[in-house]
């Protein structure tokens, strides 16, 4: 029953969001000429962000799904559908909306007076100069948001099933249950201690779920999938942060003593304080390049296994590719679950060591 | 990489998730951990109640075991009283009837012994009447004449000593 609704949902919400789509004639601007195969192009375009979610070609046209553009420009909020680039990725097609034109140049928009003066160097996301602030719900944002609601469905569906059964669990409730326990019994408990685990489970039952589904998407080759949001270092460092900030903030007497006041001779105290600062600070950079590089790993080996019939230009490497994607994606599928709980386990044991009482 | 603006996805990741978060501890976390915590005591504490009942029928079997021994010990001793009241008994019977018949006999033997006597001390007066009466009749045939008589009286008093 609960299944039945959740779909419901699901085709609710895919029903609400149909006027979005359109179908939009590839903008022959190149002109006809066949144009060599380029795997770093098709990998870069694949684990990377877009403002539209492509779903496929069909006659030499891109159909896709367009997601909002939003710009915080001098004007203010500009919002428009990113199919108005027709999409030009090269900076050619202009757009005029809310008083500025702009030009999209690798998935990233430029004011175009400003961008016909940039030099090839300049033409970078991080050129705050030459463009408007970017707060587009890109492919990665819409993945984000359809995995919250899936999660959040699925929770809440199992949070009610619980009030009406104080029995033993049924159905969803009794597939989740051992995961939750998990985190619990086996993340939680042990590396934060039976007395603290409460006040943090939410915390790492929701980061959980939320990497592991997310991990999930990125392996699920079409539309409404397929985004690479788990191996996008934006997203992991926002989350590596947000376990920076707990631990941090939850930290005691006994962590702040151990990092102003290490217990080595006080002649080592010049060294020794910028060192434990820095420890501070490397513990959530490594969870945030350990999910970012072990995700997009797997996406980058599994493009180009594909791209390896491309490149020779012959079906007869189809199967060998075939084999070895249906091998890595079998080994994703492991890597998507572990990352989860990896980065689950270090936020709880980063945590469990800036609340732990002294035991010198 | 087309790693777009960064600000797009920092700004999204950063509103979403702390919503979703929010939204998942309150709808979620909160009454699906408070559930599972639930019945793991309820679970915890049914054991706990199971574990305290065996024990209790474990005492109960134990005094059970107590009193059917202590029954057991009872009776045993209860018939080992009765088996030595009985051979008391039987044993004294033995005695009084012992005792009984010796006095009996000792009884008998007196009565006898005195009938004897009797019988003794009757015969010698019967014997004693019968000679006398012989000794009459001897007397009144012999002393039909004097000469006679006196012969007779002489012969027999040198004759016969009265036993």
């Amino acid at each position: 029953m609960i299944a039945k609704k959740s779909i419901k949902c699901l085709v609710t919400v895919i029903l609400a969001v149909l006027p979005f789509f359109s179908f939009a004639q590839h903008g022959n601007e190149h002109g006809e000429e066949e144009t060599e195969f380029n795997a770093n192009d098709l990998i870069n375009g694949h684990i990377g962000d877009s403002h539209e979610f492509h779903m496929f070609d069909y006659d030499g046209e891109a159909y896709s799904f367009y997601l909002p553009v939003i710009l915080w420009t001098d004007n203010g909020l500009t919002i428009f559908s990113s199919k108005a680039f027709h999409h030009d990725n090269s900076g050619h097609h202009v757009v005029e909306k809310g008083g500025h034109s702009f030009v999209r140049d690798t998935e990233v928009i430029y004011y175009t007076d400003k961008y016909e003066t940039l030099t090839a160097d300049d033409k970078n996301a991080f050129n705050f100069d030459a463009r408007p602030l970017d707060f587009s719900i890109t492919k990665n944002v819409f993945s984000m948001i359809l995995s919250a609601i899936i999660l959040f469905l699925l929770f809440s569906a199992v949070a009610r099933s619980y009030k009406k059964n104080d029995k033993a669990p049924k159905g969803l409730a009794s597939f989740m249950e051992p995961l939750i326990t998990f985190v619990r019994d086996d993340i939680a408990i042990p590396n934060i201690g039976e007395h603290k685990y409460a006040k943090f489970m939410p915390y790492l039952l929701t980061i959980f779920f939320f990497i592991w589904i997310n991990n999930l998407i990125g392996l699920v080759p079409f539309f409404p999938f397929s985004s690479n949001l788990t191996g996008n270092i934006y997203f992991t460092f926002v989350l590596a942060f947000i376990t920076f900030l707990v631990t941090t903030f939850s930290g005691n007497k006994t962590y702040w003593k151990h990092i102003l006041m290490p217990p080595v001779p006080k002649a080592l105290y010049p060294i020794m304080i910028p060192i434990e600062f820095i420890g501070m600070l490397t513990k959530p950079f490594a969870l945030m390049i350990r999910l970012f590089a072990n995700i997009t790993a797997g996406h980058i080996i599994i493009l180009s296994l594909v791209s390896l019939i491309f490149i020779f230009k012959t079906p007869a490497i189809a199967p060998v590719s075939g084999f070895f994607v249906l091998f890595m994606s079998a080994l994703e599928l492991l890597v998507a679950a572990l990352q989860a709980y990896v980065f689950t386990l270090l936020s709880a044991l980063f945590i469990g060591q800036a609340v732990a009482e002294d035991h010198h | 990489m087309n790693l777009i603006a960064p600000e797009s996805l920092v700004f999204w990741t950063t509103a979403i998730f702390i919503i979703f978060f929010f939204l998942l501890k309150k709808f979620a976390w909160k009454p699906i951990l408070g559930a599972v915590k639930g019945r793991e005591d309820s679970i915890n504490k049914a054991l706990m109640s199971a574990e305290e009942a065996r024990r209790e029928i474990q005492n109960l079997k134990a005094d059970n075991e107590r009193i059917l021994h202590e029954a057991r010990a009872e009776r045993e001793d209860m018939l080992k009283d009765a088996r030595e009241i009985k051979n008391k008994i039987i044993s004294d019977a033995k005695d009084e009837a012992q005792k009984q018949s010796h006095n009996m006999i000792e009884a008998a033997k007196s009565a006898i012994e005195s009938e004897k006597k009797s019988a003794m001390i009757e015969l010698k007066n019967h014997v004693a009447e019968l000679s006398l009466e012989i000794a009459e009749k001897v007397v009144r045939g012999e002393l039909s004449n004097k000469d006679k008589q006196l012969e007779l009286v002489e012969s027999l008093l040198g004759k016969s000593s009265l036993n």
